[in-house]
């Protein structure tokens, strides 16, 4: 594979940059596979890269129905933190985070990870309470965390609504300095390039249409493009994760929702951070093009569609305007919608399934963008070993069941609820 | 902008209503033996439907009634609402 360099960058420039390889290959699906990875979204296609660089496993296909990238990593709001307060949150986020600090040394791919820091607002005594406690159980386990009092926050976002007579005055914030964002695109092709270049075939513009299953065990998938025999078989597929489970009888904790994101056109510089707006569901960053990055709540009721409605973004951005009433000034640009494996608990789900040889990766909610690291990691780990890692123990199918949930913003099964 | 046809009220705007979730699921009977896997079925696992999606939504700024939508949701179209104590062949 061709490093990308300043020497090859020059070199290159002499023939006019005709002469770069491909990214990657377009190749037809063998017959038989050690690991079939469904999904080639950010999280499939990190699983691909690091079980061939962690575990040595090259004879792995990526399947995916369009094209790689084209699902919720090509159309999220690309933030990435660990500001979580349960242990099995915080401890695998954090490990991401590391990942995410190396990420573009790691794969020679730019992808513009910028630890910006991510504040979020409190307005009121008790939500200041309810973030020191957070943020001290951040600390507990090694994330950085730094309690902002109105002053404080006031210094870093002076263009927030800092008047005396507001709804929803800020009280101060939580603050992650090592938070921050990344180019979510190039997430998906710098794995993709890697995961190639190491023997990875990338399948695309295949559907996976069933499972050949007997005896309790995985033999591999039927798709558009014929049948592949796969001793494992690994679902990364989001918000469509019932879909595939439904061929396989299974019924999960996942219900799929929409989320929609949007982006203002493109101003001068103005806010370096990312900030939540702690009295409803809103957050916006400032992207490299001047655009405001902006998002929150669900559309609220069970959807496939990626597009969402006019009513849960009128919501979002009133809030928005609240906490910034600059934005009220500003030009819609591009608002787009995406599809949500929202599980029952608001923590994703990695783990073993009753079938043997078939694992499964979902639930992420509307986090799963910063994840992607941690996520193929352990999802590669467990695929590899057929055990989870103590990273993902917590994240089981079966928590369910037993009671062990990780109910982190305490909204019990209703998680879509706004 | 979704219209619910309220059986109660007529056709309403998403606005005036709350979504209930999957409306298909029922709640184990109580005056018998309810196992693990009963109770998990009831209160975690969804079948997400795509395509046609029995629902209940609540007309909450409205006659505050329970309802069931039947629902698209992949196209968002709204083919028939009943009163909550219906039933739905």
């Amino acid at each position: 594979m061709q490093k990308y360099s300043i020497f090859n960058l020059v070199k290159n420039a002499f023939s006019n940059h005709e002469n770069w390889d491909l990214a990657w290959k377009d190749p037809t699906p063998k017959e038989e596979y050690d690991v079939v990875i469904i999904g080639g979204g950010g999280h499939g296609l990190a699983t691909a890269y690091y079980l061939a660089k962690e575990h040595n496993i090259t004879k792995v296909a990526i399947i995916e129905k369009g094209w790689i990238g084209g699902g919720n990593v090509g159309r999220n709001t690309t933030i990435i933190r660990s500001n979580y307060m349960h242990d099995e949150n915080g401890l695998f986020s954090e490990f991401g985070m590391d990942l995410w600090r190396k990420m573009s040394q790691d794969l020679n791919y730019n992808v513009m990870f910028s630890p910006r820091g991510i504040i979020n607002l409190a307005h009121s005594d008790a939500q200041m309470n309810a973030y020191a406690r957070r943020g001290n159980s951040m600390r507990l386990n090694g994330i950085d965390a730094v309690l902002l009092n109105r002053e404080q926050v006031k210094e870093i976002i002076p263009m927030a609504d800092f008047s005396e007579n507001v709804r929803f005055p800020i009280f101060g914030g939580l603050m992650q300095p090592s938070a921050g964002t990344a180019r979510h695109d190039a997430v998906a092709w710098g794995y993709a390039r890697q995961a190639d270049s190491m023997g990875v075939d990338i399948i695309q513009n295949c559907e996976v249409i069933g499972f050949d299953v007997s005896a309790g065990k995985i033999n591999g998938i039927r798709t558009s493009r014929g049948n592949i025999k796969a001793k494992k078989v690994g679902l990364c597929v989001a918000g469509s994760t019932n879909i595939l489970a439904e061929k396989l009888n299974m019924t999960l904790p996942i219900e799929t929702h929409l989320l929609q994101a949007c982006v203002s056109e493109p101003v001068k510089p103005v806010l370096d951070n990312v900030v939540t707006f702690g009295a409803g569901h809103f957050y916006v960053s400032q992207s490299d093009k001047g655009e405001m990055v902006m998002g929150g709540d669900l559309d609220g009721y069970n959807s496939y569609a990626q597009r969402g409605n006019l009513p849960t973004l009128q919501h979002v951005l009133t809030e928005g305007i609240a906490m910034m009433p600059f934005l009220s000034k500003l030009k819609m640009l591009r608002t787009w919608g995406g599809i949500m494996d929202m599980s029952m608990d608001g923590s994703p789900i990695i783990d073993k399934t009753h079938i043997e040889g078939l694992y499964l990766n979902c639930g992420w909610c509307y986090g799963g963008f910063k994840a992607t690291p941690a996520s193929g990691w352990t999802f590669a780990h467990t695929i590899a070993q057929d055990r989870v890692h103590e990273l993902n123990a917590g994240y089981s199918l079966n928590r369910f069941s037993t009671g062990h949930l990780i109910d982190e913003k305490g909204l019990g099964t209703k998680t879509w609820i706004s | 902008m979704l219209y619910i046809n309220c059986p109660h009220c007529g056709m309403r705007s998403q606005n005036e209503f709350s979504y209930g979730g999957d409306a298909s699921v029922k709640r184990p009977e109580l005056n018998k033996e309810v196992s693990d896997q009963e109770w998990d079925n009831f209160v975690y696992n969804r079948k997400s439907l795509r395509g046609k999606h029995l629902e209940l939504w609540q007309h909450i700024s409205g006659c505050r009634q329970w309802i069931k939508v039947e629902r698209d949701t992949a196209t968002h179209e709204i083919f028939r609402t009943f009163k909550a104590d219906e039933e739905v062949a």
